[in-house]
């Protein structure tokens, strides 16, 4: 119980994760698994945020006293900002994918007129 | 030494002056792309000329120096593939000019901006000394070639979703993986993290499960069997252009990660160690016989050769994971050979499609007495895919044998011989079409057709890039002593 509630933030991140990742493997419809694919990939954003942060740590900026040289700098006042950097990186990266992926859809459905899988492998097995 | 960093940038500013010659001046897209695929082979030369002197070279981006700001590294090896991707798109840009101005001639800018930005994630990944700095190229060089897939037509837009699905998900496994062994090192330069993981290893399970979550995406992105699914209809339905690109590049660059983040963050004792490397040899083998077996199902001449890209992944994960230098430094070979063998295979197709409407297997028939030329370059990649010498199939398959018989694994040994007796009849059945069955079939079907064919060959820049290829080929296996010593071993530092 203690590992539960002490770590909880990896239990969320492992919840959505598979979550996700079940969707995407199951569900038939193309749009959600752009949908799914969006929550697995928030997931690892999550974990990556959450492994940053600290207890009683503030924001990651020096105050100005601090900086020219009066008191000592103490890393564990701060959380960590590298992990934010990354995901800022990674959300722009998501965004491309589910652009790319929500313009193939169109197109897919321009083409076929329905986006249900087992109907497209249908369509495409007549086709050839 | 700025030299190696250009093999980035090249790439990434002539995609984007091709965007811009696009609007302004459309007669120029071409000229551009070409120019800046030239500039990057003369600077991969010169990269390699640079390292096999002076060893391994650093670059820090904007003056960060290394644990903290974004390294790239190039050593012998590294530069021997960046060479290669160098090669590839140049021979592509020129090879496939006719077929790229008959499909799309309206969206030219715009695809030769794609394909230079591909080829800058390619090189990206494979020059950058950085595990995050590396999911990003990633998603570049994948991204990118969701849409150069897509542009195939009606039937590459479902396979084209399906690669980006299961493209994702890898990525997103191999980020995870990479977040796991930051939470253990707290570093994601490659060198620094080497360092600090040692005493970890075998101790961290945190440290096990991101090895294995990296391997999982990476599995996934190299189309390794069972993962492979994506790939031969995304290849198949590909406009040519693409697929003669992607299909030697993609697979092999996730092999060359795999090889980098085994010799270059965990070490290479610990991996050769592990009690389940023998799962994944096996899972080789398996995709080995798999994708051979699958390829002598086909009818198609192109997808024939998909299912061959699947194998020859096989190929070179067993490689790496049998468990000694001997191996590894076939993969690593491997990774060179093969890349140059398969750009050689998909241009010889397009010559076929192009010039004499061979599609499938059974529509060679006579093509010795129509395209002499381009069936000489075909006989050439043909015995190097069997693994004939003085051809470099020959070398990094001796060495992946050695390799397997040195650590006892015979399963290893007996998939790699198999596959080989398999390319032997691929190869040969299309031979023995090519020449023979004219007489027969052509009198009997039509009678009235004259029995002398008129050669049919394709245009010069078709036949010149594919001939180009096949001899490279031929210099790759006739230096294989010095390639492997001093360049591949050397970098590898095995």
């Amino acid at each position: 119980m203690e590992l539960f509630i002490a770590k909880y933030n990896y239990w969320v991140a492992i919840f959505l994760l598979l979550m996700g990742l079940h969707a995407i493997i199951v569900k038939k419809n193309l749009l959600k698994k752009i949908v799914a694919l969006s929550i697995f990939q928030t997931a690892i954003m999550l974990f990556y945020v959450s492994i940053g942060v600290k207890t009683n740590a503030s924001i990651p900026i020096i105050p100005h006293e601090l900086a020219h040289g009066h008191g000592t700098i103490h890393p564990e006042h701060f959380t960590n900002p590298l992990p934010h950097v990354l995901m800022l990186t990674a959300i722009v990266v998501g965004v491309g994918i589910i652009g790319v992926a929500l313009a193939l859809l169109e197109r897919i459905y321009e083409e076929y007129g329905t986006i249900e899988e087992d109907v497209l492998i249908t369509a495409l097995g007549e086709e050839s | 030494m700025h030299i190696p960093v250009f093999q980035i940038l090249i790439p990434f500013f002539t995609a984007l002056l091709v965007g811009l010659a696009g609007v302004i001046t459309p007669g120029l897209v071409w000229p551009f792309a070409v120019a800046g695929g030239c500039l990057a082979f003369i600077s991969g030369v010169m990269t390699l000329q640079l390292v096999l002197q002076e060893g391994a070279w650093h670059y820090v981006l904007g003056g960060w120096t290394a644990p903290y700001g974004i390294e790239f590294v190039a050593d012998t090896y590294t530069a021997a593939v960046l060479l290669v991707i160098a090669l590839v798109t140049l021979l592509v840009l020129i090879h496939s000019r006719a077929s790229v101005l008959e499909s799309f001639a309206d969206k030219e800018a715009a695809f030769y901006a794609l394909f230079m930005l591909s080829i800058t994630g390619l090189s990206g990944l494979v020059i950058t000394g950085d595990a995050f700095n590396m999911y990003v190229f990633l998603e570049i060089s994948s991204l990118t070639s969701y849409a150069l897939i897509a542009l195939g037509g009606r039937r590459a837009l479902f396979a084209s979703f399906q690669y980006l699905v299961l493209g994702s998900v890898g990525a997103c496994f191999y980020m995870l993986g990479v977040g796991y062994l930051y939470l253990k090192t707290g570093t994601l330069n490659m060198a620094d993290m080497a360092v600090r993981i040692q005493p970890l290893l075998g101790e961290s399970p945190t440290v096990t499960v991101g090895l294995l979550l990296i391997l999982l995406g990476l599995a996934m992105k190299m189309a390794l069997f069972p993962l492979h699914t994506w790939l031969p209809n995304a290849y198949t339905y590909a406009p040519h252009a693409v697929r003669c690109m992607l299909a030697p590049l993609t697979t092999k660059v996730s092999v060359f990660i795999m090889i980098r983040i085994f010799v270059s963050i965990f070490s290479v004792n610990y991996l050769w160690g592990l009690p389940w490397g023998k799962v994944v040899v096996f899972i080789a083998c398996v995709a080995i016989v798999a994708g051979s077996l699958f390829a002598l199902a086909q009818r198609n001449f192109t997808r024939m050769l998909t299912y061959l890209v699947v194998a020859e992944v096989g190929y070179m994960v067993g490689g790496i994971w049998v468990g000694n230098a001997t191996g590894l430094v076939g993969a690593a070979y491997h990774v060179l050979a093969d890349a140059l063998m398969t750009v050689c295979l998909f241009l010889a197709a397009g010559n076929f499609a192009k010039a004499a409407g061979i599609q499938d297997i059974s529509d060679f028939k006579g093509a010795f007495a129509k395209m002499p030329f381009t069936m000489g370059a075909f006989i050439i990649v043909a015995l190097s895919m069997i693994g004939v010498p003085p051809t470099c199939g020959f070398f990094s398959k001796w060495y992946l044998i050695l390799g397997g018989l040195e650590a006892g694994r015979l399963v290893f040994v007996g998939a790699l011989l198999f596959s080989s007796l398999i390319n032997v009849v691929l190869f040969f059945r299309i031979f023995e079409h090519a020449f023979f069955n004219e007489d027969s079939h052509g009198h009997a079907d039509h009678g009235a057709q004259p029995s002398k064919t008129e050669i049919a060959e394709a245009s010069l820049p078709m036949v010149g890039t594919l001939y180009v290829a096949a001899i490279s080929l031929l210099i790759l296996g006739w230096y294989s002593k010095f390639v492997i010593e001093r360049i591949v071993a050397a970098g590898l530092g095995v």
